[in-house]
């Protein structure tokens, strides 16, 4: 049942975690997965990945470059 | 229908409205804009562009995409042409060359009954303290690997993980198919993952 190489999993693991994979390919990487700890380590890397991707903190403009949009703004509208 | 309302309060020249929108999208944007820029200041300068073109052309949006994709568009084509870059996406064929192995085969055992089978056990994350995961060392190794990612793979990675889009907003803005686009963003994870792998 399970012919799937390691190798081969972790090439289709963003498909998996992105849900794009069919219901039968799923089904194997799944099964896979239940008894492959390295597979089931490199999944929890890439999560690791996302994770901290999500948590950068957030870029700003300058207060400078802030307060030429503002007034950027007040001119726009104030031309209408 | 919230940002509808938001909208015509831009439109009306309603000073905190606009306020809102560069809170709510202003870091998303600075960020785009750096994948493009030689500098942090050329990326600032291509922000305050993009908004002053938002408010000239605010009229004309008609909610058909989301005010954000529409917003990220009139960046992402403006920063390009200001790198000498086509507005639209490069074809997928110009990438060439990309198909690199999401993990290195060293990693694999070349032969034997379990060839295609881990030579070794990665490290598995999930015992990781999350305040070491979310520290400054492993920040500033994610930042650097995705400065150091192609362009196509960074503004998938950016969008689609960093600022978290669903995919197919992020196709959408970037006018690629969605496949394309999990092929960008599966190549970038693996680079950013390999960026940080001794660190798990």
């Amino acid at each position: 049942m399970d012919d799937l190489a390691c190798q081969e999993l972790v090439e289709l693991a963003t498909e998996y975690l992105e849900g794009a994979l069919g219901a039968e390919q799923r089904a194997r990487l799944e099964h896979h997965l239940s008894h492959c700890d390295g597979c089931h380590a490199h999944l929890g890397q890439l999560r690791a990945v996302v994770r901290a991707a999500e948590a950068l903190p957030e870029e700003r403009l300058s207060v400078a470059a802030e307060d030429e949009l503002v007034a950027a703004f007040r001119a726009w509208a104030a031309g209408g | 229908v919230g940002e509808r309302a938001l909208v015509a309060r831009l439109r009306s020249g309603d000073e905190a409205a606009f306020r809102e929108l560069v809170a709510a999208h202003g870091s998303a944007l600075l960020r785009l804009a750096l994948i493009y820029s030689p500098s942090r200041a050329v990326a600032e300068e291509v922000v305050q562009e993009t908004w002053i073109a938002v408010l000239r052309a605010i009229d004309g949006f008609e909610g058909r995409a989301s005010l954000r994709t529409w917003i990220s568009r009139i960046l992402v084509n403006a920063a390009r042409r200001r790198a000498g870059l086509e507005a639209r996406s490069v074809p997928f064929s110009a990438l060439g060359g990309d198909d690199e192995p999401a993990v290195d085969p060293a990693w694999f055992q070349r032969e034997g009954p379990h060839a295609g089978h881990w030579a070794r056990f990665p490290v598995d994350p999930s015992t990781l303290p999350e305040e070491r995961l979310l520290g400054a060392e492993i920040r500033e190794r994610v930042q650097g690997a995705i400065a150091e990612l192609r362009t196509p793979q960074r503004e998938v990675f950016v969008l689609r993980d960093v600022e978290g889009w669903p995919g197919h907003e992020v196709s959408e803005l970037l006018e690629i198919t969605p496949g394309h686009q999990r092929v960008l963003l599966h190549r970038a994870r693996n680079r950013v993952r390999r960026a940080i792998e001794d660190l798990l």
